[in-house]
Formats: structure tokens, sequence, C-alpha cells
């Protein structure tokens, strides 16, 4: 196949897919073993300084935030990033934990850039990023889902993202029409937020699915994240809406609010009050390290989180969410 | 507020609006197109087909969404589904227009929204990257960009081409492998509407807002803009389109 153009960024997590098979056969139990433990447990078990992390969805959207205040609570350090993100990767950011970025989209969306982003990339402060798209991103887990290096697709090309990414143009063997060819994407530890899973890591996810298909499939090691811990009969009578089945996860956490500042479509709408508030506090170093202390370090765990936000805001948030009406 | 006084943002939104034909297939982003798609619902496009990246298709907008995901996105919708299955869509040749927006533009419509500044790491400016913009202005059919118009904007060249307009000129899309017969089609500024000729894939003046000269369009444009003989202009947001925006779709003023 003739190589037209080759993408200068690093190749920051290089695909091993035999690798990965052996990984699957050895490493991922087919035994129904109970696997729900506490966000830090899951955390300081399958989460090291200098892995290879990527988080589902985004911070304002069914984002497994529960699970990443614990890494920021736990000082996980030198993360390689997969970034797609909105407030979540900001944490991380904020807290000096990354080092490395295969970088797609990180901003506050309608609140504008990410000031969170700005500092600890213009600083140097993350050593290295790499640009992908969306859609590049996101099959890039498709390949590893699929267990193949590569796939090829129609975006990314012509472009600096393509320029400034890991990803080759091609000539196409078959048709002879130039491809993008995009590496598969095999994540070290993924971290999804699901609305309910049994205690074996079977989890079901209500609404759009963003990538959590794909990626629960690109991970070595998946820390799930649910609403609610149901179960297994009852999880059992729709297999239709299971999307994880047990033998991707590794570890389930029972986290209510697990989303929150962000939505959680059909249990509750997005904390509007919060999520400004980290808008603001993120514009300056000092306020930021401040928002971190007062909304991590200084809680011992979710609950205590929960406990700081109130009661009476978490039920406000469920009488917004406007569900199916 | 006089019912006939708008605000620029008000104004966007309905020459946006104006653009969506009924019976399409829309790629929504977070911001003005989610305003102008649904306003377009409302006023002559009932079966506007919007469509958002992480899965959402097919809403009624009745109420607007803030995020891309959230659940408004798919409220009342006709599919709910994820990234992959939206991006393979708009690969098959299904999404039939895309809007965009970005922090600078060039005359053949290419974007940046990743950097400011001559180098790429560390850079001067760190913007949020790509996210879906590249996937749409390589895959959707056309793609309408929607972008404050001033000399900083709009530039002879990008710093960084996020997403691909025309590229260097005709035929530059279909040299680099992108599918054939797609790119910008229209420009919606604060100034004016504006479309690419075709014969050179630049820049052309169409038709300008209310208020605005000719002469403005081409002071705060940073390249040389084609400039017809004849120019139209774009009539102002209707009663009935700001009542619409006003009381219906954005009564929080979440963003107008």
């Amino acid at each position: 196949m003739r190589v037209i153009e080759s993408g200068i960024g690093e190749m920051i997590q290089p695909p091993d897919l035999d690798g990965f098979r052996a990984w699957n056969r050895e490493k991922k139990s087919r035994e129904l073993v109970d696997k729900v433990m506490t966000d830090a447990e899951a955390i300081s078990r399958f989460v090291t300084d200098g892995c290879y992390i990527g988080t589902e969805l985004y911070g304002t959207v069914r984002c497994p935030m529960t699970l990443v205040r614990e890494v920021v609570r736990q000082g996980k350090k030198d993360l390689r990033v997969a970034g797609q993100g909105v407030t979540e990767l900001d944490l991380w950011l904020g807290a000096g934990l990354v080092k490395t970025l295969d970088i797609t989209y990180i901003g506050l969306e309608v609140f504008g850039v990410s000031s969170a982003l700005r500092r600890a990339v213009e600083s140097g402060q993350v050593e290295k990023v790499v640009e992908w798209s969306n859609g590049g991103i996101t099959w890039r887990f498709k390949a590893t889902a699929m267990g193949v290096p590569f796939i090829p697709i129609r975006a990314m090309l012509g472009t600096d993202t393509l320029k400034y990414s890991a990803a080759k143009v091609v000539e196409c063997p078959f048709t002879g029409m130039y491809v993008c060819l995009i590496p598969a994407l095999i994540l070290d530890v993924g971290l999804i937020h699901v609305h309910r899973a049994d205690k074996y890591g079977n989890a079901q996810i209500d609404g759009i699915s963003g990538f959590a298909f794909e990626m629960s499939r690109a991970c070595k090691r998946l820390i799930i994240s649910a609403e609610e811990i149901i179960d297994t009969e009852e999880l059992r009578r729709y297999p239709d809406r299971t999307i994880i089945p047990y033998y991707l996860t590794d570890a389930v956490v029972h986290a209510p609010y697990g989303s929150h500042p962000g939505e959680m479509v059909y249990c509750y709408a997005r904390d509007e009050r919060q999520l400004r508030e980290w808008v603001e506090a993120s514009k300056t170093e000092t306020d930021t390290q401040a928002y971190l202390q007062k909304y991590i370090h200084d809680l011992a765990d979710h609950q205590e989180y929960l406990d700081l936000i109130g009661p009476q805001r978490l039920e406000q948030l469920r009488a917004e969410e406007e569900g199916r009406r | 507020m006089n019912e006939l006084e708008y605000n620029p943002t008000e104004l966007l939104i309905c020459i946006a609006a104006r653009q969506m034909p009924d019976s399409v297939t829309a790629f929504i982003g977070t911001g003005i197109p989610m305003l102008a798609a649904s306003l377009a619902q409302k006023m002559h496009a009932p079966n506007l087909v919007p469509i958002f990246e992480f899965g959402g298709t097919g809403a009624r907008l009745e109420k607007l969404p803030r995020a891309v995901g959230e659940s408004r996105t798919f409220y009342k919708g006709v599919a709910a589904s994820g990234i992959c299955d939206i991006m393979e869509t708009a690969t098959r040749g299904f999404v039939d227009l895309g809007f965009l927006g970005g922090a600078q533009i060039d005359p053949y419509g290419n974007l940046n929204s990743t950097i400011i500044g001559p180098q790429h790491h560390p850079p001067k400016v760190r913007l949020p990257g790509s996210g879906g913009g590249n996937d749409v202005g390589s895959l959707c059919w056309r793609t309408i960009i929607i972008m404050r118009h001033d000399q900083r904007r709009f530039i002879p060249h990008v710093d960084f081409i996020t997403t691909p307009g025309y590229l260097t000129g005709p035929g530059a899309r279909e040299a680099a492998g992108l599918p054939p017969d797609t790119g910008p089609y229209r420009v919606v500024s604060t100034l004016a509407l504006l479309d690419f000729e075709e014969e050179s894939k630049r820049m052309r003046l169409l038709s300008t807002h209310p208020g605005v000269t000719v002469d403005q369009v081409i002071e705060n444009t940073g390249f040389d803009l084609i400039v017809p003989a004849e120019i139209g202009s774009n009539a102002p947001p209707t009663a009935e389109e700001l009542r619409l925006l006003r009381e219906e779709i954005d009564p929080e003023g979440f963003y107008i």
C-alpha cells in the first residue's frame, strides 16, 4: 500500500493487537466474580502513574465524575490521556496530572475555551499534544474493538489536524482512492459511567451511548461507575439493553449522582450553578487549586461530596430532568 | 425592548435559520446552530432533522440543548445512537448540511480552532481542537460557517487548518481524498452572508445585513473578497422570529 503522507505526531500509545488478545485471554476472567468496590479501591488498584487513560462521554453529560475526582484525590500523575473533555479533563489538567494528550476537543462548550487546558499546554506542562478529530479518536477505539491495527476513514484528510496526528494517508489497494488510516488505540484504563450495572459488571446505558460501546471494548482495565447496582436476574430480563458484558469490566463502583455536575438522562439534570462555579474558578491558578481543595481533597469520598452539594439541590436536579415527557 | 429591535446574535440566528430547508439532515453544534435549527423547525422546516455528534437524531428542539450530548439532543427524536453511527452516517453521504465555526477563516473557508501562532507546541494560544469540526467539514455535503466578522478572524492564511474548506482551491479537496462535491456553502457572519465562487472557490459577498455597507464588509475582511456588481440585502428578523426566539426557544436568555 502506497503511503502518501504521514502525520508527524507521536504515537503516544502504540497498539499491540496480539498482546491485547493475549491480555484478554489471560487477564480478563470469564468467571462471575463480585467486582463491586469503592471508588478509592478501584482507582488505586487499576490506575497507575504514567498509564494511558480515557473517560467516556464528557463532563456535562453522563461522565464518570466520581472516578475522575478520585483520580485527582489520589494524585495519579504523568497520565497519558485520550482527550475528549468538558470540565472532567479540566480537573486533571488543573491538578497537573497530565503528561501527554491525544486531543480532539477540550473546552467548555457554551462557556468557551478551557483556561485549564490553556495554562497546562501553553506553559509546556503537558509535554506532547497529538491532534485528532472526534470521529478519528472514536474510530481508533473502534479499530481496537474490531481487533485490527487500523481502519480507514474519510475525515482528517488535507488538514493540519492530520499533519499533527499519528495518522497516515494511503492509496486504497482496491479502489485507488486516498484514505486516512488511523491506528487502533488501546487504553490501559477506561472510565465509564452508566445508568445501571450488576455486581459482575454487566452494564446498561439509557439514551445516547456516546462512545461507550467502542471504548469499553478498547480497554485493558475498565472501571464502571453506576447510578444503580441491580440484581443480575433483573438485568438478565433485558439483555438487549446491556451494551457492556461483565467480562469487559474490572470494577463496579456504586455512584449515585456519579455524573454530577453533569446530567444523567432520565435521572437528573445538569447543575448549572456548579458548572459555572468551575468555569469561574478555572480562570486563575489560585482559584483552581481552591476549587480542587474544596470539592476533592477536603472530602474523603463521593458521599461527602454529595453531602457538600446537599440533598436539596440534588433533589432539585431530579425534578428538573425532563425525561420522556 | 421594541419588538423590532434586535441584537447581533439574534440576527445571526435568524439568517442561519433561513439557510435550512425542510426535510434535510443537518449536523448541529453547540450555540447558534442549535437556536437556528430550533427556529427553522418552528418557522418553515418542521421536518428538519437535527443530528448531534454523540447520537441524537431528529429531535424536536422545543427546548434548547446546552451541549451536543445532552438529553434535549434526542428529545422526541427518531433515534439515539452513538458517535460512530453518526460519523458513519455522514461518511455514507446522509448528512446534507453541517454547521461550523472557528477562531480564524481564510478565503477558501479553511477553519482554525486549534492554536493561535506559528508553533504547534507549545502554542501561543491553545484552543479546544477539532472536536467534530473536522469530521463535519470533511463529510457533510454542504457546510455553513458562522463567524464573527473582523480582520483578525478573516485572514489570508489561518495559523492551523483544523477543518478543511476548499484547502488551496479548486480540486484540492478531491486531490486530498475528501468526498467529491462537498465543501463550504455559505458563511453567515455578523456583517453579511457570503458564499464561494464556483471557479476559484474563493469567498464572495452575497448580501449584507441591515445597516451594513459593502465597504464595511471589505474593511473588516483581511483578504481580497470577491465583490460582485450586485449585492443583496438581508431582511431583518421578523416580529415572529424574535417572538419565537425570546419566548419559546431561549426564554432564560442562555444564549441571546
